[in-house]
């Protein structure tokens, strides 16, 4: 089953003739994902690697039906992006976009409010159902199909823990990114919620940084709602208050959000958590076979 | 973006709320000057670093009368300033403000920042002004005001109205901070602010409420929308290397550790610090060297790290995605016959074609070690670097 996205995805892909965008949607294409549409204002009519490109998101809609959309738009157009997808009731937006202003993605999320979308990031790595369907910017070789899902606030920190879990015999269900702004579409919470009913998940990692609580939320959730374990990690112990770490949303502000509160509260909840990072894939296996 | 206190007043008085009458000096002779031309008596002298918490280290002095401006000013002109926000080294302080004395009657706290758990600007006020909210928060959450905005519509009267009457403000003063919220507003949303804190807010005894601090932080991501306030980043108060780090698209953070790092990706590089920790030492530095990182990219990251005196190892761990490792190799080969590293070199490669990076490397003849995963590679440069 996986969660979000599998075989019959049909994705649209907005900015789908820039250089990032071009690039990724060939590498999707490559994996087997289907891809339907494009969107590139102002070239609508022509085609990439015979992917119909359309001016607007409705007109793509109209013509090929997409179910979900990734977006490649630059930083200062891409809020507009996800509210035009929005608008158009795709029902999953992924928005790859690393430097969304903050303000623009709380006017955003405020126009998603009520809305038939769910949004994925932004800033985020993306998501993908090994050997069905890749959506973002992750190498799918890393990537095996089997029974764990994985969900993360980071990207390349992202490919250690799923190497790490193919490495050790495993494979995924799904692996999303859920992204490192402040402000983004999807936290820890649903998705926990979709891999404890999902039959093909046995087993959850679930990857946090310094800054914000939504992994505090996370463990609290788990604690009353999860049957399946949980590993987790957060990245940060070292990390200096008050300083950005890379990630907008990763600093720890006025004492709070540090890793340690972090690791405290999921221990509490029950969570395995890894201090040492090399050993993720080795702690899913354990917890796997206490079962 | 963090910017002085002064900038902020400056912002402030743009947006019609009320600060002080006050102008940043850089020398004495023009803090003799420019006391004459204020108001009051009383002058306050206010050290302007980028760091909290300068009333308590001395970086802020109340002048009784004119001629003492001159003696403070010298004091604090050129002074390392150390709170508990700057670290031990402290902040050297290069200008002053000078400020008219106001006739305390309340002190307030106002600020607004962006709440990222429900994604909405939010204004936090409290009775408690002149002490730090998080304590106050700690210890009495009930004297904590929260107000949120909707985004779609902005602030609105009763937002306002919704603050005052908690506060129990009597109405000519009310009517003031209304007006003031509504102007805070809109500087927060027009400038890609993403926090606005006045503490303490005072209200005189003459009954007019006037902001006596400004802390304003910016969105780094709205910058490009606002070339006035990019002008006000100030770059005496950035660390030298983060600065040379950030020409270069890096993005760099100096720790005090003796390991530096090398990492692609913000959430690698931290688990990278982390297990240079748990193996025995301590993180020189947060480096993520981007998802696009070239030849070029490698090199300068390599002359960022060892010129910070207290490296004494480097870990390279990188987890090749779009970055093809053996570009990685060939940033690092090309960057040795540049840059001496004279210090242990740890290198570890995973993803996309680790196995030819790491041929290349074995190939160059370079004195460096390869690891096979993260924990091994810091055990190794710890080791490299302890066992001598």
């Amino acid at each position: 089953m996986s969660i979000l996205v599998n075989k019959s995805t049909r994705l649209m892909v907005q900015g789908i003739t820039g250089k990032e965008g071009s690039f990724h949607t060939s590498a999707c294409m490559e994996y087997g994902t289907n891809i339907v549409a494009g969107v590139t204002p102002g070239k609508g009519g022509t085609e990439f690697e015979g992917v119909p490109v359309f001016n607007t998101v409705r007109e793509a809609v109209d013509a090929a039906r997409p179910n979900v959309s990734m977006i490649f738009v630059p930083p200062p157009f891409a809020a507009d992006a996800i509210m035009e997808s929005a608008e158009a009731e795709i029902p999953l937006i992924v928005c790859i976009t690393e430097g969304i202003p903050v303000m623009d993605m709380v006017q955003a999320k405020r126009f998603m409010a009520g809305k038939k979308s769910r949004l994925i990031g932004p800033n985020c790595p993306g998501i993908i159902t090994p050997e069905e369907c890749k959506i973002g910017i992750m190498p799918g070789f890393i990537h095996k199909k089997g029974r764990v899902g994985v969900i993360s606030r980071s990207g390349t920190l992202t490919y250690e823990a799923v190497w790490q879990v193919t490495k050790a015999g495993l494979g995924q269900s799904t692996c999303i990114g859920i992204g490192g702004d402040p402000v983004n579409g999807t936290n820890f919470i649903d998705l926990l919620e979709m891999f404890e009913k999902d039959r093909e998940t046995d087993a959850i990692v679930m990857i946090g940084e310094i800054g914000g609580d939504a992994e505090e939320r996370a463990a609290d959730y788990i604690k009353s709602n999860l049957s399946k374990p949980v590993v987790g990690f957060i990245a940060g112990i070292t990390a200096p208050p008050g300083r950005r770490m890379g990630h907008a949303g990763a600093i720890i502000s006025g004492g709070k959000g540090t890793a340690s509160e972090k690791m405290a509260a999921m221990e509490k909840a029950g969570i395995h958590v890894v201090r040492n990072p090399a050993l993720i894939g080795q702690t899913v296996a354990e917890a796997l076979k206490k079962r | 973006m963090n910017i002085h206190e002064f900038q902020g007043k400056k912002l402030f008085a743009q947006y019609n709320i009320p600060v002080p009458q006050g102008k940043a000096v850089y020398s004495v002779d023009e803090a003799e000057q420019y006391a004459k031309e204020i108001h009051s008596n009383v002058v306050v002298v206010k050290a302007q670093i980028h760091a909290g918490g300068r009333g308590k280290a001395g970086g802020v002095k109340l002048a009784r009368e004119k001629k003492d401006v001159a003696r403070f000013a010298k004091e604090l002109l050129g002074k390392t300033l150390v709170t508990h926000q700057t670290g031990p080294e402290g902040r050297c302080v290069r200008k002053i403000l000078l400020e008219e004395g106001v006739d305390i009657g309340k002190e307030l706290y106002l600020s607004i920042l962006i709440d990222r758990t429900y994604s909405r600007p939010v204004f936090i006020t409290s009775l408690e002004g002149g002490m730090e909210i998080e304590e106050v928060a700690e210890r009495t959450p009930e004297k904590v005001i929260k107000e949120y905005i909707d985004p779609s519509v902005g602030f609105q009267p009763f937002n306002g109205r919704n603050m005052a009457f908690r506060l129990g403000l009597e109405p000519e003063i009310a009517k003031q901070f209304i007006a003031m919220a509504g102007n805070l507003y809109k500087l927060l949303t027009q400038k890609g602010a993403s926090l606005i804190e006045i503490n303490p807010l005072v209200i005189t005894k003459d009954k007019r409420l006037i902001a006596l601090d400004a802390k304003m932080s910016f969105d780094d991501n709205a910058l490009f929308r606002n070339e006035d306030i990019k002008a006000l980043r100030d770059l005496d108060e950035e660390e030298e290397l983060e600065i040379e780090a950030s020409k270069h698209g890096l993005n760099y953070v100096k720790l005090n550790g003796n390991i530096g790092c090398m990492v692609n990706g913000a959430g690698l590089a931290m688990a990278t610090m982390d297990v240079v920790k748990l193996a025995g030492s301590e993180p020189a530095n947060f480096l993520d060297v981007g998802g696009g990182a070239s030849k070029e990219t490698v090199k300068h990251a390599f002359q960022i790290l060892l010129a910070d005196k207290n490296v004494k190892g480097v870990f390279v761990n990188i987890f090749g995605g779009i970055v093809r490792c053996e570009r990685i190799a060939g940033g690092i080969i090309d960057a040795a016959k540049e840059v001496e590293i004279r210090v242990p070199l740890v290198v570890r490669l995973e993803g996309t074609n680790a196995k030819e990076g790491l041929e290349m490397l074995k190939g160059s003849g370079l004195n460096l070690q390869v690891a096979s995963d993260i924990w091994e590679g810091a055990q190794k440069v710890v080791k490299l670097v302890n066992g001598k």
